[in-house]
């Protein structure tokens, strides 16, 4: 059996709710001046990553890029602490410390949160060398943007990946946009994953508003990549249904663009897919439902009440040793 | 104690330091198979493999950000630039990822990660071979900097680098790699804590405060003013960061009298932060005021007598401290 085919699907759709109503609610509240910087939000992609995470082990590492809030809680981050980590608390999974673009779970092994485009896939290459280094059948999951693979940090890390034969899936989450500029404005290929031909590391498509077809592509690079450690390129297409952050109206696409991928929505799809099979009533899907919401809700009063990291500690996290020099 | 050359030490330091930890690797350009840019990682492909020393394809900010990566993860990496004006193309790695991580993780990852390479002008390579980086990478929170002058500093401080659990730069100079000093023997453990200058040359009438190349500079030119009855004490700061603040402090209080050698430029150069702690602390122990020896403020050109114009050097060091000595 593959690892993806162990992960409940009804369980993973209440994951994509969780992740869709956390972003709602980081919104509203974002416009209510309770979260501070650039809040990215990451609704319309919700399959990506839950497919991606749903097909590998708990202990294989994730990276990602700014957009990062639903990468924590598909790794099992609470929501009470990825949004006290936007409202800047100390119990946020940063402490507080990071911000919306900078989340971070050691213990769940989600390595961030990296906010300069491009510049965590070096991170990730290193993740994978010290799997290898240690001779590890981990896998290391890189998620990144359609604007990374213009950037040189992306190139070189994808030569060091294949020319060292490292263990690791790149993940492009292409949502179409670097910010309001198009894949079409931005990148001189007709397909992104020609991208990976060019390092000789495979490189495939996958629809990424479809769970299962994420999930499944996913598990089968993941169980080739353990037997035999090589690097591998996933063009996963996507779609964000909002602007870039909080501050962009993404006046430069169409209402009928955004209205054809809403119509192919990854949750409902999913939840398509589950009644049909008889695994979901609509019952139970709102219920699911009703419980993210009251997750989320239950999280913005936690971050509310929450303490504000401490003043006297602000030297405390420079230095490992605590050095002031 | 023995004879070696500063080149050895660093080569000792690596050795030593790989042979300890099996998380320890050394990875950057021609490294492995040329031996070393160099030569400073000189048979370490011999002696530890290719698992451990790794040669990389011309990419620095690609493996300076594996390094990084590694080091979330529990390895201790120590990263070879050629040289540090090549830093400058993996600098994102070097200050947005290597001494952020810990803060903007809560506390998380600490990055303990060793950049290492020849650091400043050399002779005639032009501007962009001869950067000078300690200050721009001292000013960044997070990153620790220290600039051996002696074979027996270097090989010290590289090993307390390789150990520490922070990003650690490791600034040598590439006109000391054939110097000579003695050093401890192999089998006696050599740790130089970081943040720890050192007086080099005791003296009263004057203090020189200087690191990397122009220590040896600041010999010469205490050799020379002895001659002429003005007795110099040579601190050498080691580290620009942390920076020994107390025996800065120290020898100031001694000498009442302070000319700073550096190898950077003047503007925000780490003459500056030396002398404003001085005069913040100490300023009624002056007798003058303090005058910082630099390179002149130009990209440096590759013309020799125009080199020589824009570096420090004796005749530059020797009037500044008869200023301070109103000599």
């Amino acid at each position: 059996m593959q690892p993806g085919q162990q992960r409940d699907e009804v369980e993973m759709l209440a994951l994509m709710l969780l992740i869709r109503r956390f972003e709602e609610r980081a919104s509203q509240q974002y416009q209510a001046q309770k979260i501070g910087g650039f809040c990215h939000l990451y609704i319309g992609q919700e399959a990506v990553v839950t497919g991606a995470l749903a097909a590998v082990r708990e202990d294989d590492y994730v990276i990602t890029a700014y957009r990062d809030h639903a990468h924590a809680l598909a790794r099992g981050t609470s929501a009470d602490a990825c949004m006290a980590e936007l409202f800047g608390k100390e119990t946020g999974c940063s402490q507080g410390l990071g911000g919306s673009m900078h989340f971070f779970n050691r213990k769940n092994h989600m390595y961030g949160g990296h906010a300069i485009v491009g510049a965590h896939v070096p991170l990730a290459v290193g993740m994978a060398f010290a799997t290898k280094y240690r001779d590890e059948d981990r896998v290391t999951l890189c998620f990144f943007g359609d604007g990374a693979i213009n950037q040189g940090a992306f190139h070189e890390a994808l030569n060091l990946a294949a020319l060292y034969k490292l263990p690791i899936i790149f993940i492009c989450e292409n949502n179409l946009f670097a910010m309001g500029t198009s894949v079409k404005r931005s990148t001189s290929l007709k397909q992104i994953v020609d991208r990976a031909e060019g390092y000789d590391i495979p490189g495939e498509i996958v629809d990424g508003m479809n769970f299962r077809e994420v999930r499944d592509k996913v598990a089968e690079i993941a169980e080739s990549i353990r037997k035999e450690p090589h690097p591998a390129f996933l063009e996963v297409r996507t779609y964000r249904y909002r602007g870039h952050s909080m501050s962009d109206p993404a006046s430069y696409r169409t209402k009928e663009e955004l209205e054809k991928y809403r119509l192919d929505d990854p949750i409902t799809r999913l939840r398509a897919q589950l009644t049909r099979e008889g695994k979901l009533t609509n019952e139970q899907f709102d219920l699911l439902d009703k419980r993210a919401k009251e997750t989320v809700l239950a999280a913005v009063k936690f971050a509310e009440k929450s303490p504000e990291p401490r003043l006297d500690k602000l030297y405390d996290y420079t230095y490992a040793d605590g050095a002031k020099p | 104690m023995r004879e070696i050359t500063y080149r050895q030490a660093l080569n000792e330091a690596l050795a030593e330091e790989l042979e300890r930890d099996p998380n320890v690797f050394l990875m950057g350009e021609e490294v492995a198979e040329y031996q070393g840019a160099y030569k400073v990682s000189h048979d370490l492909l011999q002696r530890f493999g290719p698992r451990r020393i790794i040669d990389t394809p011309i990419s620095e900010n690609g493996f300076a950000g594996l390094g990084v990566g590694a080091a979330m993860v529990g390895l201790r990496p120590i990263i070879e630039f050629m040289t540090f004006s090549f830093s400058l193309v993996a600098f994102d790695q070097v200050v947005n990822n290597a001494p952020n991580m810990f803060t903007m993780s809560g506390g998380q990852f600490n990055i303990p990660i060793t950049f290492r390479g020849p650091n400043g002008p050399a002779h005639q390579l032009g501007a962009t071979h001869s950067h000078a980086t300690e200050n721009f990478y001292a000013s960044v929170p997070g990153l620790k900097v220290c600039t051996p002058a002696t074979p027996r500093d270097a090989k010290g401080l590289l090993k307390t680098a390789v150990r520490d659990n922070n990003p650690v730069l490791v600034l040598e100079a590439e006109l000391l790699y054939s110097s000579k000093g003695m050093v401890e023997p192999p089998d006696e453990e050599l740790l130089i804590p970081l943040g720890k200058a050192e007086v080099k040359r005791e003296g009263s009438d004057v203090s020189i405060i200087c690191y990397a190349q122009t220590v040896p500079l600041a010999l010469n030119v205490a050799a020379q003013l002895e001659e002429e009855d003005i007795s110099a004490e040579i601190v050498d700061l080691r580290s620009i960061k942390p920076l020994d603040e107390r025996a800065i402090l120290d020898s100031v209080a001694k000498t009442h009298r302070v000319v700073i050698a550096e190898q950077d430029h003047p503007f925000c150069g780490v003459g500056a932060e030396v002398c404003y702690r001085i005069q913040k602390n100490i300023f009624d122990e002056l007798d003058a005021p303090i005058i910082r020896v630099s390179q002149e403020d130009v990209p440096m050109p590759y013309n020799e007598r125009l080199e020589k114009a824009v570096l420090p050097n004796a005749e530059k060091l020797i009037a500044a401290v008869k200023k301070v000595c109103y000599a």
